[in-house]
């Protein structure tokens, strides 16, 4: 049965027709045609498809559409403020903290949620932060070095 | 850059340097599988605005073949990297080319690369020439540039000059640059990709969204050995929207959104019949041995064995397994294929998009022609993605429904259900060391699971013997090309084999292999490693939990060292620290390069201490990642990479050397910490604390 929820995406306002119980990751990519946000275990497993919700990091993957009725969702497509790249991007950039990619959107959001939280945070809590955020082609040194730049570029976040 | 900028791009009044063909009637230049197109042509075109494009048919799998390649071409035609626009993967616009796989891109198409672009390096300086009226020798070129040195204001740019004509080539084979003058090779340059990849914006095979797009969810047997015979949609049928396509033993649910045509196919009653193997993760290994004794041939043998083991001061046998493991790219098979006016285009997530044009064109017995495929951003592949039974799928779907494309992304239960594993393996060594302490007097090896390739290292041994099967279907299930096959088994293997005579014998591991390494490269690499890593080797177990392992791919060389923490209690390994030094002769690009291979060591601490697929007939138990462990942040080590340096020798490639070594050095590390040989792969704390059981009491 579609029911009609209205949520924010990338602070605009959005009215989508499709079931509540339909989960995000499939109302942002296949809806809306975000497909930054990615899949990769369907099972709250990998991260790839972290977004943020009312700022906290979730795995659209496990969370339905109903769970954020009336709520903020951003994407990595909502990152970037008119066109300039936010800082945890820029660090991703910047430390080549990727190979395939397929995890970065994830790792970008899943940091970025962190570090609004806590933008000094030690190199042991940033780890604690990222464990639920798989990466098969290994870029995790270069992605812990990135959480702890931008962190510092930062210092809290917009 | 997205391709249909690219395209627009170099369509609008586009021009190659010898002819006017806009880029989007392919092919410009007729190439022939199985032969590197020898016109430059093919690889480069220059477009009005003086951009560069680049079209090549390896593929971007995250190991930074986008940038390399670039950086060559950019070397040789004095450009930024950010002005050369790389295509690459697509079987119409791109020239043919190997699979991106093996470590082979540097050495295949590196070198056809930079000699296209050095060709057309000397075009442009000859056509600049008779445009200023300057000999070539008073020219210089810079950013898509040429000037007349004397008198800079005496100026044209690629783009006019490429402008509105059609030459022939007639120049011979030119040579690239001598390296003294690279100004780029050997300097880290931003990654292309990187862009694309921190924004969202990099399109892979599943993110196409094509208008009328159907997603097709496949019926799979529960496990491998069983066919489907019959099958009940009648409930799936029923959903609005789900169309049912068969074809043979194919039976797809298609409906416009993906989670709906799972939905749906969770509603399809199948009926399997076959006969599933009769084996399980636990027997896998007789089950090899068993199956491959009769097939078993000496593949290599010199000396006389016997008189060896005479010899021997000190002799240990050794056998050594690993696991089935999977590939598990964090992007699973995806693909998207469309019939169209007698053609199949397949995007796909691929790594050898001319091989996936082959299988697609015998599956459909269509001609390859008729077949394009177009290689997205790919996910991680690691070998992986060589073969595309997801493509076939999708086209033989797309086949019964034309002009809809067909999307076929497998979820993650069937990604590990469907890949082609790195293959089990059961090795048996038996060994001596003379009473010197100085040579082997033999080493008698034999594998079941694999083949013998990379089991020697350049270590003396006077007598030696390798035996591997001939047996065909050894498998019971099905097996593919995981990053630097064999080697790491055969690695694995003589690295753990050595270590334990060192020990037996009393003899530091680093003094062992100083002895026996026979050449000089290895040697100078082995020093590099043991100095950076500051370490004083002392015979082993010392409780310090330093291992060390050496391991080679082709002409790639590599020494790892290891640092870990046991925990008695619960079998745990924590790798604390992980060093290699690695020799792969000229490093094009250091920062990509390094990259490569803090993934392998990462990538390999899971293969060593947590990736194992559990089996039982032809039922693959792990479905997910909760139970089939790819390593997380937490299990992630302080990790050093140094490069020889050997800036005349070849370029090797990165992406296979340094994923040789990585898990015996951890074998070897645990031994040190604790007298305990683990001797399989992976070694997960079950198998660590069966390992410490067996230590003998002091
Ligand atoms: S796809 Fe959502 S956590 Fe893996
Ligand atoms: S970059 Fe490939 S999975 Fe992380």
């Amino acid at each position: 049965m579609d029911a009609t929820v209205s949520f924010v995406l990338n602070g605009k306002p959005v009215t989508v027709k499709s079931p509540h119980d339909r989960m995000l990751v499939w109302v942002l990519r296949d809806e809306l045609g975000l497909t930054g946000t990615k899949v990769g275990c369907e099972a709250g497993l990998c991260g790839a498809c972290t977004v943020l919700v009312d700022f906290e990091a979730v795995p659209s993957c496990s969370t339905t559409l109903g769970d954020v009725a009336g709520k903020a969702v951003l994407t990595i497509e909502g990152l970037a403020l008119d066109g300039k790249l936010d800082p945890v991007q820029k660090a991703f950039q910047d430390h080549h903290a990727f190979q395939c990619g397929y995890c970065t959107s994830g790792m970008i959001m899943a940091a970025w949620a962190f570090l609004k939280k806590k933008p000094k945070a030690t190199r042991t809590e940033i780890v604690e932060a990222m464990e639920g955020n798989l990466c098969r082609c290994g870029a995790h040194v270069r992605i812990l070095d990135a959480v702890e730049s931008a962190g510092k570029a930062m210092g809290g976040v917009r | 850059m997205r391709r249909r900028d690219f395209l627009e791009g170099v369509t609008a009044g586009a021009l190659t340097f010898f002819f006017t063909t806009p880029v989007g009637s392919a092919p410009i230049v007729p190439t022939r599988p199985g032969a590197y197109a020898e016109d430059l042509n093919a690889y480069l075109k220059i477009s009005a605005d003086g951009r560069v494009g680049c079209f090549v048919g390896k593929v971007e799998l995250g190991q930074g073949a986008m940038t390399v390649l670039a950086m060559l071409v950019a070397e040789e035609l004095e450009l930024d990297p950010a002005q050369v626009d790389m295509l690459m993967g697509d079987t119409d616009l791109c020239p043919w080319d190997m699979p991106t796989g093996g470590s082979l891109t540097m050495w295949h198409t590196a070198p056809v690369l930079r000699g296209a672009a050095a060709e057309a390096r000397a075009v442009l300086l000859r056509m600049a020439s008779k445009a200023l009226g300057a000999p070539v020798a008073d020219l210089a070129l810079k950013d898509g540039a040429i000037w007349v040195k004397a008198a800079p204001a005496r100026r044209t740019t690629f783009g006019e000059l490429v402008k509105g004509r059609k030459m022939e080539r007639h120049l011979g084979k030119i040579k690239p640059k001598p390296l003294s003058d690279c100004t780029l090779i050997g300097r880290r340059v931003p990654r292309k990709d990187a862009l694309a990849k921190t924004t969202g914006a990099a399109k892979y095979a599943g993110d196409l969204r094509l208008p009328g797009t159907l997603h097709a969810c496949i019926l799979r047997p529960p496990a491998h050995g069983l066919n489907l015979v019959a099958a009940d949609t009648a409930a799936a049928e029923r959903m609005p929207g789900v169309r049912i396509v068969r074809d043979g033993t194919l039976l797809a649910v298609l409906h416009p959104q993906p989670d709906t045509a799972r939905k749906a196919l969770a509603l399809v009653k199948g009926t399997f019949e076959g006969t599933e193997p009769d084996v399980d993760d636990g027997r896998i290994y007789q089950y090899l041995v068993d199956k491959a004794a009769p097939g078993q041939r000496v593949m290599i043998s010199r000396g006389d064995l016997a008189a060896g083991e005479k010899r021997a001061a000190t002799v240990v046998e050794g056998e050594y397994r690993n696991a089935y493991e999977s590939h598990a790219t964090l992007e699973p098979h995806t693909s998207v294929a469309k019939w169209e006016e007698g053609r199949m285009t397949v995007w796909a997530s691929t790594q050898s998009p001319f091989v996936f044009r082959e299988a697609v064109a015998e599956a459909l017995k269509l001609g390859q022609d008729k077949v394009h495929i177009i290689a997205q951003f790919v996910g991680g592949g690691f070998g992986g993605k060589l073969v595309g039974p997801g493509a076939i799928e999708a086209a033989r779907i797309a086949r019964r429904v034309p002009g809809v494309p067909i999307q076929v992304a497998w979820n993650r239960e069937e990604d590990l259900f469907l890949d082609g594993y790195r293959p089990a393996a059961v090795v048996k060594i038996r060994s001596g060391l003379d009473a010197g302490r100085g040579a082997i007097t033999f080493w008698d090896s034999t594998v079941a699971g694999v083949s013998q390739g990379e089991a020697e290292l350049p270590y003396d041994m006077q007598t030696n013997r390798y035996q591997a099967p001939a047996v065909p279907n050894l498998h019971p299930l099905k097996v593919g090309a995981w990053r630097a096959p064999n080697a790491h088994t055969n690695a694995f293997a003589r690295e753990s084999q050595l270590d334990a005579l060192a020990a037996k014998a009393g003899l530091d591991p680093v003094t062992l292999r100083r002895r026996l390494i026979t050449d000089a490269r290895l040697l100078r690499l082995l020093d590099l490693a043991v100095e950076t890593f500051d370490w004083e080797p002392a015979p082993g177990p010392t409780g310090r939990g330093i291992g060390l392992a050496c391991g080679a791919w082709r002409q790639g060389l590599v020494v790892a060292i290891a640092q870990v923490a046991v925990d008695k209690t619960t079998g745990k390994v924590r790798t604390e620290r992980f060093l290699e030094a690695v020799d792969v002769g000229l490093v094009v690009n250091p920062d990509g390069a390094r990259q490569q291979v803090e993934g392998a060591i990462t990538m390999c601490i899971g293969q060593a201490l947590s990736e194992e697929i559990r089996f039982k007939g032809g039922r693959i138990l792990d479905k997910n990642f909760d139970t089939y462990l790819l390593p997380r942040f937490s299990a992630i080590p302080r990790i050093q990479v140094v490069f020889a340096d050997n800036a005349t020798s070849v370029t090797q490639g990165i992406g296979e050397p340094p994923v040789v070594p990585v898990a015996a050095a951890l074998a070897n590390a645990v031994f040190d910490a604790t007298g305990a040989r683990v001797t399989h792969v992976p070694f997960t704390p079950e198998r660590v604390l069966e390992a410490l059981k067996r230590v003998p009491a002091k």
